[in-house]
């Protein structure tokens, strides 16, 4: 509901906010302008001294103020009988100039105050003044939960670059965009007379008036009693009217002078209303206090940042969640279904097993792990359906799921059941679903069932789960949900290349083209996903082109005996169709910049890497390591690696072969060249693996090797983002 | 702009001044039509007045501009006003911008005309001169129809009846 409360009103508002804070911030400049442009004041010089002295300089002179900064504007008649504002030397009296405000300063001012719409614009800053205020109590509610009390408030943010930007931003900004907001807002009431300003108290003038001839200015005495700093401003009587008086606004309050006598008339001071107002009006606009009108200034730039940060969080969050029918809020559900997905799959299987548990009556409420609270007052029983990310990692939506159980007392309810999917065929198959099964076990809560693991999406697994969950529950619940097939679009195979027949280890490199309509997007390091004929499981492959520059979307496809897919790819003729789509895959990527790239791969795990290198501009370093079998078999890419090294996309390459005498793998290659690799990390090289998961730790522990007399070692380089693996 | 809601203000006018004629049949239909001069600035604050052959304020027949704290810039008027005890009554409207014009109408009993009243117009503009007696005419039946002219935010004012 609170986050509700926070991103409603901040998307609707964004546009509005970062309107408000642009010019807002421009504006906070105007202060320290003004403060530069005035002259200093002698702090004995009185009001009634400075009018004396405007009075001759400026005989025609109607009105003097005196803006918080300490600028005079004397405003008299001119020529044309118009009146003009003459900046005015407070020492001195003497006129320095016009006073002429800046148009750019004035173009903000009306962006600012009414985005040139007049009351609709104002009502409009209100409204988004006002949304602001919202937006930081409820954001300074959920960072406070979300980092688990006010005692961790500036421990380090985690999550995503946006979520990591939004709340060090926040953390920074919160202050003062509240500052700025709630003073805006106070002044948009008083604007549509909805709280008083106290200006409404209208100053009868006076019954009696000496009328006597006027006084030399410089002898009233209730001018003279006016420090000119606490002078706002002075409208002189009517020339030649003796019956008129002098106005004086001074920092206190107002009156009425007599120009025979030199008395006050009649003084009011500031009410309350008035007195507030003035110091909301120099919090919002640092009018007088120009330090403070900076920091505003500076902190109320942050509100883009945190405004398109915070679309993207809400825009990801969005898209993460699949919409759950009749979802139950935490605290009133009997039962909890915590979800830990990395591309959505396991949301479909929480949806069904919500909709059954539901049917029967059962109030459930649905989330990410990453949602999970401390404490569910009515719930009995908590699910939990996670995948597992790669070597047993905590899938995207459910990454913080062990700190933040880890941080509670107890339990969040008293019993579980945990439902793993994954794929059998790796090695640490739903691994992230038993850490979450024992995780919750230590914290005392009691095993309702034993954890249950679906295997490739398995529909009858999940029945058959179902059917086991049900008996305990001693309700019917019949599980069915068959995955729904993902969009794909048709390719046809426009060239293959066939490799490694002589060394059994077929590999061809495939190129497709798009049968119809335009090529899906792909790049090197992305998978392309390919359905083989009646399998709703799509296997993946790293695409070695950018369907933008060659115009195809080419992979690298070894044949395992018995693979479904794979089988059917080396049976593909061009001309012949398959049914794929494309998975961006951005962290398997070169980092921006110059700094030299490693690029470490065996067999068909070269196509990202050639993709690459492929990419790669002449002038940045490129290092591929590469292991094959036999250089008169399975060479990949040969003669285009060949040309990429005249052409210097390619540095170096260091090509290892199994299957030669003296020959060896590719870690044997990388120990071989060790003094060079250290030389290119300490350069601050990046490293990128791809090929199977045996390479792969092959790989890893030949770089530890080699890293260890830098202090180094690859989990340390991985947390930098320097060693990125793609292995299958 | 002639605006309905205006005659029955200028009705309430009749009731609240002690100067008008008993009955209604005596009154007569009056137009104050404005003309504001062409000026860089916000909309223009103006007062439309009366007063007796004494010169007291009698009354107010027009008030443009909503806000207390600006009105008091309508010295003249201010002044008048403070000196017969009186607060604003209901007879105002918006401010006016530049080069704009407005129509009131308003019944003004048949004593008052051509009787030494005499109409004055005090205008303000914010950051621009206070103008006390921008205008001033007298209240007769020879100025109808004719533009009358002065130094304020207001270019002429012509009074039909």
């Amino acid at each position: 509901m609170l986050r509700r409360l926070h991103s409603l009103p901040g998307l609707a508002a964004a546009l509005f906010v970062i309107l408000m804070s642009v010019t807002g911030a421009v504006l906070s400049l105007d202060p320290l302008i003004a403060q530069i442009g005035t002259p200093p004041s002698d702090a004995a010089i009185t009001t009634g001294d400075l009018a004396a002295d405007v009075v001759r300089n400026l005989p025609g002179v109607e009105r003097i103020t005196r803006s918080a900064s300490g600028a005079i504007t004397a405003y008299a008649e001119t020529d044309t009988g118009d009146v003009a504002g003459y900046a005015i030397d407070p020492a001195t009296g003497t006129v320095i100039g016009e006073a002429t405000a800046s148009p750019v300063m004035e173009f903000f001012k009306q962006l600012h105050r009414s985005m040139f719409l007049g009351t609709g614009g104002r009502a409009l800053a209100g409204i988004a003044a006002a949304a602001m205020v919202i937006l930081a109590l409820s954001g300074v509610y959920l960072l406070v939960r979300r980092l688990g009390g006010w005692r961790k408030v500036f421990a380090p943010a985690q999550g995503t670059l946006s979520q990591r930007l939004h709340v060090e931003g926040a953390r920074i900004a919160v202050a003062g965009l509240l500052l700025s907001a709630m003073t805006g807002f106070y002044m948009a009431l008083v604007t549509f007379g909805l709280v008083p300003d106290g200006s409404d108290t209208w100053l009868a003038f006076p019954d009696t008036v000496d009328g006597g001839q006027p006084a030399a200015i410089d002898s009233l005495t209730a001018l003279q009693s006016v420090p000119l700093s606490q002078m706002r401003e002075l409208v002189f009587p009517f020339a030649g009217d003796t019956e008129d008086v002098f106005t004086l606004i001074t920092a206190n309050g107002q009156g009425f002078v007599d120009q025979a006598t030199g008395q006050w008339l009649v003084f009011e001071p500031n009410s309350l209303a008035q007195s507030f107002y003035q110091a909301i009006y120099t919090l919002h606009t640092g009018q007088g206090m120009a330090w403070l009108g900076l920091v505003l200034g500076l902190l109320a730039l942050v509100t883009p940042l945190l405004a398109v940060t915070g679309t993207l969080i809400w825009y990801r969050r969005q898209r993460a969640t699949p919409r759950i029918k009749a979802n139950t809020p935490p605290a009133r559900a009997d039962m909890v279904i915590l979800v830990g997905s990395e591309g959505n799959s396991t949301w479909g299987f929480a949806a069904e097993l919500h909709a059954r548990l539901t049917a029967t009556g059962i109030k459930v409420h649905t989330a990410s792990m990453n949602a999970v609270r401390q404490h569910y007052p009515n719930a009995r029983l908590m699910f939990a359906l996670t995948s597992t990310y790669g070597d047993g990692a905590a899938p995207h939506s459910a990454n913080r799921f062990l700190a933040r159980l880890a941080d509670m007392e107890k339990s969040p309810v008293p019993a579980f059941c945990v439902l793993g999917f994954g794929d059998q065929s790796f090695p640490r198959y739903c691994a992230f679903a038993e850490a979450i099964d024992q995780a919750l076990a230590q914290k005392g809560s009691v095993r309702f069932q034993p954890l249950g693991r679906i295997d490739r999406q398995s529909a009858q697994a999940f029945a058959d789960w179902g059917r086991q969950l049900g008996d305990r529950l001693r309700l019917p619940l019949t599980l069915d949900h068959v995955p729904p097939r993902p969009r794909s679009r048709r390719l046809v195979l426009a060239e293959r290349l066939d490799y490694g027949h002589e060394v059994q280890a077929p590999t061809t490199v495939l190129r497709f083209a798009s049968s119809r309509g335009r090529l899906p997007r792909a790049m090197p390091g992305d998978l392309l996903a390919i359905l083989p004929p009646g399998s709703v499981v799509p296997r993946y492959y790293s695409v070695a082109s950018s369907s933008r520059r060659e115009g195809v979307i080419e992979i690298c496809v070894r044949k395992q005996r018995g693979g479904l897919c794979s089988e059917f790819l080396h049976a593909l003729e061009p001309g012949e169709t398959v049914e794929a789509f494309v998975k961006p895959n951005p962290a398997f990527r070169p980092a921006k910049g110059k700094k030299p790239i490693i690029l470490v791969g065996a067999g068909a795990g070269i196509a990202p890497l050639m993709g690459f290198v492929r990419g790669n501009p002449v002038g940045r370093a490129a290092h591929l390591y590469w292991g094959g079998r036999d250089p008169q078999s399975d060479f990949l890419y040969r003669d285009e690696l060949a040309q990429s090294l005249e052409e210097g996309r390619l540095t170096r390459l260091g090509a290892a072969f199994s299957r030669v005498v003296g020959g060896g793998y590719v870690q044997d290659e990388l120990r071989r060249d060790a003094d060079r690799l250290r030389r290119l990390i300490a350069d601050g090289a990046q490293i990128l693996v791809c090929g199977g998961r045996d390479m792969g730790e092959g790989v890893r522990a030949a770089f530890d090797e080699v890293l260890e007399p830098l202090a180094l070692s690859t989990s340390a380089l991985r947390a930098e983002g320097r060693y990125l693996e793609d292995v299958y | 702009m002639l605006s309905p809601t205006v005659k029955t203000l200028g009705a309430a006018l009749i009731g609240t001044t002690a100067l008008v004629a008993p009955a209604l049949a005596q009154a007569r239909e009056v137009t104050l039509n404005v003309q504001m001069e062409q000026y860089r600035g916000p909309a223009a604050y103006f007062a439309i007045y009366l007063t007796d052959p004494a010169g007291n304020y009698a009354s107010t027949l027009w008030l443009a501009g909503t806000k207390s704290k600006y009105q008091r810039h309508l010295r003249g008027w201010a002044r008048a006003i403070s000196s017969a005890g009186g607060r604003v009554d209901g007879i105002s409207g918006a401010s006016v911008g530049s080069g704009r014009q407005l129509s009131v109408s308003l019944n003004i009993s048949d004593a008052l005309i051509d009787a030494g009243y005499t109409i004055h117009v005090d205008t303000a503009v914010e950051d621009h001169r206070d103008a006390r007696d921008a205008i001033v005419a007298p209240l007769s039946s020879a100025i109808a129809g004719q533009p009358q002219t002065g130094n304020g935010h207001m270019r002429a004012l012509t009074v039909n009846m």
